[in-house]
């Protein structure tokens, strides 16, 4: 067994209150590090992460000379940067520390077996103080952080981080892969409670990140690629051809006052008839086109997969030349500092619960579709209809839960979260606008836990709506009326409901994005069982992801309401702004080294590394490896391949690894 | 024997994804078995293959690779190139007359919690059917 003979090791286990006292001999595992090779201090503590807690480690230190550290508490992934700290104040390298988990990994998941649990305990100390002995000084990689900050994704959250970042003086990129900014939220009628209109307020923040001096809006656009690390992202961007050109472009290419001014006359006379997307298909759309009047940047959009090329649009839009039909995707790379994912969500294809009857029966529409159809700009110009014969319904019935907190494998395990509140809103707003109108709102339990939310629904409740709390079973429809009966249980007064309606909502639930999985994995961050993107902590970094550098912001990370969304953007924004503020970030030092006298120069590893940050080098008349550590994130592929064991990874050298394996497995009670 | 033999079971996991569930597990209180102790890498593209075969020799009689998903591996494909290697060290294992059960790769993601809690179980009861490590006979 490799065993540093100068190797000075101090070792201290925290109860954690009861946490970890509660199923481990906390006394017992002490005295048992007291025993073990090298270690010459060994304590035990109520809570090491307490200030006391820490200065036993530095006092240690300096009064036993020692050359490591150990603490036996959570996980590293919790409390490794607090004991680094303390064992760097206390005088020594922080990278001489080691942790055993023995909370997480054993007193949490082994609560009714002290015995077990002690003696594992005891084990992962014994594997820790291996590795403390082994460990060298380092000093972490500073690197200098680029001064420019990428949104992906231009909805609400998209466009706040945007704005503060671009306040902060920070240049911006916002990319979003619609022709117009806005996300869902400019799909959106009213607002829950204030029922302030979601374009009223939209629009100026759309307006000012068309403005900002600070932000580069890219629209159109999508993330082709990404490589490199925090401070230094290298973005590839592909702006997916449009067939129209902004003015700057037009004149770039030699057209003087020429580009889109938003006129129109090219869709006026494109013969070619789509759904209109942003409606969800219930208005036309041309193959060229803007979604809504308010779009951001106000330039036209040739759909190339309906587009029939006859070039009348071209003629219409004359001396501006503003159409391209042969444009081609443009390949945009950028550097930047940091990253904010804000890629939003989708609904959940409802027709899959197929006993609701959605895509099946005409008058069962979604929520969202009932935003478009009581909407003033919408396709029916506010007018709410039944979609079967264009009638005014007077009996709608909301289904609430349509998809979420379903555990059929069906649809989503998880709360939806802002349905309950916009179908209120759908209610009040047939009550206010259709004069005899009356919603059923069909619920399992209603969440209104926002500022102002429980008021709301009271007053819905005394504007008439009626609350039917129970699970629909199925929707069926009248053939002849296309009226629908939904039938249900009224779980309050135990009895079975057939309900006969004009117009059924379904509060569907929501999805990540498509598209949202290919620029999670693009960054390299983590996502939840449920697929929506990971945080870095539940409760103390909801923004920050695993990727250093890459923060979230909106539903991307999980369902949830405008403030809510606005106010992690927010959050991200401000992350992401620090280090660029710093100007330059520490990478940890666990990087690749050439043993150059064991290295053969076969160049294996430059094939493995998926970073290239390794290179054949010629020195003294042969070629050996050379590591670029900027590039290297200290993965550690290279290391467990080569044949030679020339490479040496910091802070997991082989030599490391041996030990705790042996420590394990050798060095127990003999 | 009067006591219950107890399996002595290696597990070599990623920071990432696996050591996060594993921890995931702790927060929620899954509970398993305790035949297990964990070394913790950056990422299972670092484990050579001499390091199970070190731990085989050690007397290990079960080892356990965790790493990230297909396609999540925090550093894009180390655990392409583990799942690999261990394939190779599974053919050795079984040539050299040592069942390749007692090597384990699996894939636990971050929010997987309850999946690690079934894995080491899983490994455990494996290994226990297996019984002692042949190499144990060489021992001292």
């Amino acid at each position: 067994m490799a065993e540093n003979k100068e190797a000075r090791i101090g070792v201290f286990v925290c109860h954690c209150g009861t946490n970890i006292a509660g199923s481990i001999d906390v006394g017992a595992v002490a005295e048992y590090a007291k025993t073990l090779p090298n270690v010459v201090h060994a304590d035990e503590y109520q809570y090491m992460c307490s200030t006391p807690g820490q200065t036993k480690i530095m006092d240690a230190i300096k009064e036993k000379d020692l050359t490591g550290v150990v603490v036996a508490a959570c996980s590293p992934r919790l409390h490794e940067p607090t004991f680094r700290t303390a064992s760097a104040e206390g005088g020594l390298n922080p990278f001489r520390f080691e942790m055993a988990n023995i909370r997480e990994q054993n007193s949490w998941v082994h609560m009714h077996d002290r015995e077990g649990a002690t003696e594992k305990a005891k084990d992962s100390v014994r594997i820790a103080v291996a590795k403390a002995s082994l460990l060298e000084d380092l000093i972490p990689k500073s690197v200098p952080v680029e001064k420019a900050a990428l949104v992906v994704g231009g909805g609400v959250a998209g466009m706040q981080a945007a704005l503060d970042l671009g306040s902060a003086g920070i240049k911006t990129y916002l990319i979003e892969r619609e022709p117009s900014i806005g996300g869902r939220m400019s799909q959106l009628d009213k607002t829950f409670p204030t029922l302030d209109c979601s374009q009223c307020i939209l629009t100026p923040k759309m307006v000012d990140v068309g403005r900002h001096p600070n932000i580069e809006l890219m629209t159109y656009t999508e993330v082709e690629e990404v490589e490199g690390y925090i401070g230094n992202f290298e973005v590839t961007l592909r702006k997916k051809a449009r067939g129209v050109m902004f003015p700057d472009e037009a004149e770039a290419k030699g057209i003087v006052g020429g580009g889109c001014n938003g006129c129109g006359d090219c869709a006026e006379v494109c013969p070619v008839i789509k759904g209109n997307k942003f409606e969800l298909d219930m208005a036309p759309r041309k193959a060229v086109y803007i979604n809504h009047p308010q779009v951001m940047p106000l330039i036209y959009t040739v759909d190339f997969n309906t587009c029939i090329k006859c070039g009348l649009c071209v003629e219409a839009c004359g001396d501006k030349k503003a159409i391209d039909l042969d444009m081609v995707d443009e390949f945009v790379k950028i550097k930047v500092g940091t990253a904010i994912l804000a890629t939003g969500y989708d609904l959940f294809p409802i027709e899959n619960k197929t006993e609701w009857g959605y895509k099946k029966y005409e008058n069962v529409i979604t929520g969202l579709e009932f935003e478009r159809l009581i909407c003033a700009s919408g396709p029916t110009g506010g007018h709410l209809i039944r979609p079967s014969d264009g009638e005014t319904p007077k009996k709608v019935a909301f289904v609430l839960c349509a998809g979420s907190r379903d555990n059929t494998g069906v649809g989503k395990p998880y709360c939806s979260r802002f349905c309950c509140m916009y179908s209120l809103k759908h209610a009040h707003q047939i009550i206010e606008k259709i004069p005899g109108a009356q919603p059923y709102i069909l619920y399992m339990d209603i969440r209104s836990f926002g500022k102002m939310y429980e008021e709301f629904y009271y007053r819905i409740q005394d504007e008439g709506a009626k609350f039917i709390r129970g699970r629909v079973a199925n929707i069926l429809e009248d053939a002849t009326t296309k009226n629908l009966h939904v039938y249900t249980e009224d779980t309050l007064l135990q009895r079975p409901i057939d309900l006969e309606v004009d117009l059924v909502v379904l509060a569907s639930a929501v999805q990540p994005s498509a598209g949202a999985d290919t620029v999670r994995k693009l960054f390299g961050v983590s996502n939840s069982q449920d697929g929506w993107m990971l945080e870095a902590h539940p409760k103390l970094n909801p923004c920050g992801t695993t990727t250093a550098g890459v923060f979230l912001a909106g539903v991307c990370q999980g369902p949830k309401d405008i403030p809510d969304t606005v106010a992690q953007a927010e959050g991200a924004a401000s992350a992401a702004s620090i280090p660029i503020h710093m100007g330059q970030v520490d990478l940890e030092p666990y990087f690749a080294q050439c043993v150059e006298e064991k290295c053969a120069g076969c160049g294996m590893c430059v094939n493995l590394c998926p970073y290239s940050a390794l290179a054949l080098v010629e020195k003294e008349g042969r070629k050996v490896m050379q590591v670029t550590e900027a590039k290297c994130k200290g993965c550690g592929t290279c290391g467990g391949f080569c044949p030679g064991g020339a490479i040496r990874m910091q802070h997991f050298t082989t030599p490391q690894i041996v030990a705790q394996i042996d420590a394990f497995l050798l060095g127990g009670e003999q | 024997m009067a006591e219950e033999w107890k399996p002595k079971i290696i597990a070599i996991i990623c920071n990432w994804c696996s050591y996060a569930g594993a921890d995931l597990a702790g927060g929620a209180r899954i509970q398993y078995p305790p035949d297990i102790r964990a070394i913790r890498v950056m990422c299972t593209g670092r484990i050579d293959p001499l390091f199970i075969m070190k731990a085989f020799q050690d007397g290990a009689d079960g080892v356990l690779v965790s790493g990230c998903h297909f396609g999540d591996c925090h550093y894009l494909e180390g655990n392409y190139k583990a799942a690999k290697r261990m394939f190779l060290v599974k053919n050795v294992l079984k040539n050299i007359g040592l069942n390749d059960k007692r090597l384990r790769m699996t894939f636990v993601s971050a929010s997987e919690g309850a999946k690690w809690a079934g894995v080491v179980e899983d490994v455990i009861k494996t290994v226990k059917e297996l019984g002692p490590s042949p190499l144990k006979q060489f021992e001292k």
